[in-house]
């Protein structure tokens, strides 16, 4: 078994799900803390649409076409259904649902255009063993783009994410940081395109801050945290699906929600062993 | 370590303070008005206190207690007015106000323990980046101190009582520095204990030289708790010392 790991292909994915799961998991986090898993959830369909559109604007998959494509599907969804919740009496909740379900109908109906010869699958659950050394680098990119600004914007996200209205009122600019958290959520999730498509997408965006939250009290710790159990499970899942020839996006996001339901079980606050 | 910059006084870019001097500064409320969309939460509300003081805002639901504080506090906008500290725009002094949400507003499940909120209380001196130094460190353990909650500092913050939990904020204003206190319904839901104990607190703060405001709703306690009392109703019906203001006359025009 061992052998895979000289394979420069194994060598490549296995690097790439590390980082992107490095990534998605600290970034997890502050999806938590924000409670915007909803929106993450229809920001992961909306990617498809966003990067077909990108692909048939641009002539050709490149990562500028994808982002720009990802970003302006994403902004679509949410802004729109804002608009819907707010000048009817339908919740933001409902709008979302039915506007992010009519944007990714949408998008499998423009693969068909797509001059690129790619794979619907490829898009929808990930294929990260023929992650290229272009792949890669975009991944590290983004990865370090966002940890960098996380890391250094920390003291300001914290206190956004807390009390938004009087980190206002404390002079931090909380608008402009909402919409640096919601571009970087695109960004992230553009790079987890690659490891486990646009549906689990949101399972590495996700599951892993969920998990350290039910087990800390503390937001750096819920940060690394989530990042060390992204890469972890990210990387165990690429070995267990070449061990077993299955899908590695599945049995990434599988290995992520066996450890969420762990957690949940024998966490302080919850389950089994709940501190009353 | 300066010791007077332990005391609250100018650190090296921190905020200029006075405890503990003779100086008064006032805050002055002129003309304040406040609209949300198309009703009016508060009418042409002036009164004018000075730090040393605690004062109360009472009236009945709705008449704009917590709409005043916010708009005070910056966290909501005026439609009109005018609100000065130290004798120039409140928006220039953000350090030195402490707004303390009240306790549903608060999202008690947030990951941070005691000692990490009252840390955050540093930022505003820190700024974004800069490094955390021994004095934000020495101001913590002193906030911590002064509002009792030596021994708390690892729990998380919806693992304290009520009154700890307003301690808590509290010692974050005072790891601030902050100058004035601004308090939306602090006394809500504590036992007679708690009460008392939290009055004393605010009473120390007061007279160690910080201004502390307070909306409040029972009207049994505000002669006991408080020194000055805005009385409002969407307008301001009396502001003053609470044994001259606080009368049956005042309190029927608010309540009707």
């Amino acid at each position: 078994m061992d052998d895979i790991l000289s394979y420069p292909f194994f060598q490549r994915a296995l690097l790439g799900a590390l980082i992107i799961g490095f990534t998605n998991g600290c970034f997890s986090a502050y999806v938590v803390l924000k409670r915007s898993a909803l929106v993450a959830g229809s920001l992961s369909h909306a990617l498809l649409p966003g990067i077909a559109g990108g692909i048939l604007v641009a002539g050709s998959l490149t990562v500028w076409s994808a982002f720009l494509g990802a970003l302006i599907a994403a902004l679509l969804v949410v802004l729109g259904s804002l608009a819907v919740a707010r000048s009817s009496r339908l919740d933001q909740g409902t709008s979302l649902a039915v506007i992010f379900t009519i944007a990714f109908a949408a998008g499998l109906i423009m693969l068909k255009y797509v001059p690129v010869q790619v794979k619907l699958e490829d898009y929808l659950f990930g294929d990260i063993l023929n992650i290229s050394a272009t792949d890669l680098w975009v991944a590290f990119g983004i990865g370090t783009v966002t940890l960098t600004l996380t890391t250094a914007l920390q003291r300001p996200i914290l206190l956004t994410l807390f009390e938004p209205s009087v980190a206002a009122a404390q002079g931090v600019p909380v608008r402009a940081l909402n919409y640096l958290i919601m571009t970087l959520l695109v960004l992230v999730m553009i790079s987890s395109l690659q490891a486990v498509g646009c549906i689990l997408a949101l399972g590495l965006v996700v599951a892993p801050g969920a998990t350290v939250f039910l087990l800390t009290n503390s937001t750096r710790a819920m940060f690394w945290g989530g990042g060390l159990l992204g890469a972890a499970g990210a990387a165990g899942g690429m070995w267990i699906a070449h061990w077993g020839d299955f899908r590695p996006g599945a049995v990434i996001t599988i290995l992520l929600g066996a450890a969420f339901l762990l957690a949940f079980m024998l966490g302080p606050r919850s389950g089994f062993f709940r501190r009353s | 370590m300066n010791p007077a910059q332990v005391s609250g006084h100018p650190g090296p870019g921190g905020a200029e303070h006075c405890y503990h001097c003779a100086q008064h500064h006032e805050l002055q409320v002129r003309g304040v008005s406040v609209r949300y969309q198309k009703t009016e939460a508060l009418t042409d509300i002036s009164f004018a206190t000075s730090c040393g003081n605690t004062v109360a805002l009472i009236g009945p639901n709705g008449a704009g207690k917590s709409t005043l504080l916010k708009a005070i506090a910056g966290l909501v906008p005026r439609s009109g007015g005018s609100i000065q500290w130290r004798g120039a725009k409140v928006s220039q002094w953000h350090r030195e106000f402490a707004y303390l949400p009240q306790r549903e507003d608060v999202d008690w499940s947030f990951p941070v323990t005691v000692r990490g909120l009252v840390e955050m209380g540093r930022y505003c001196q820190l700024g974004w980046w800069r490094r955390w130094r021994e004095l934000d460190e020495i101001q913590v353990t002193k906030a911590l101190a002064a509002m009792h909650l030596e021994g708390l500092e690892g729990r998380q913050i919806s693992e304290l009582s009520g009154g700890q939990q307003q301690r808590a904020f509290i010692a974050r204003a005072l790891a601030q520095e902050a100058h004035v206190l601004m308090l939306d319904e602090p006394f809500n839901g504590l036992d007679r204990p708690a009460r008392e104990s939290l009055s004393l607190l605010l009473r120390q703060q007061a007279a160690e030289g910080r201004l502390v405001i307070a909306s409040h709703h029972d009207l049994n306690t505000v002669a006991g708790l408080f020194d000055e009392v805005l009385i409002l109703n969407r307008r301001a019906v009396a502001f003053g010392p609470v044994a001259g203001v606080f009368t049956e006359a005042n309190l029927s025009l608010a309540y009707g």
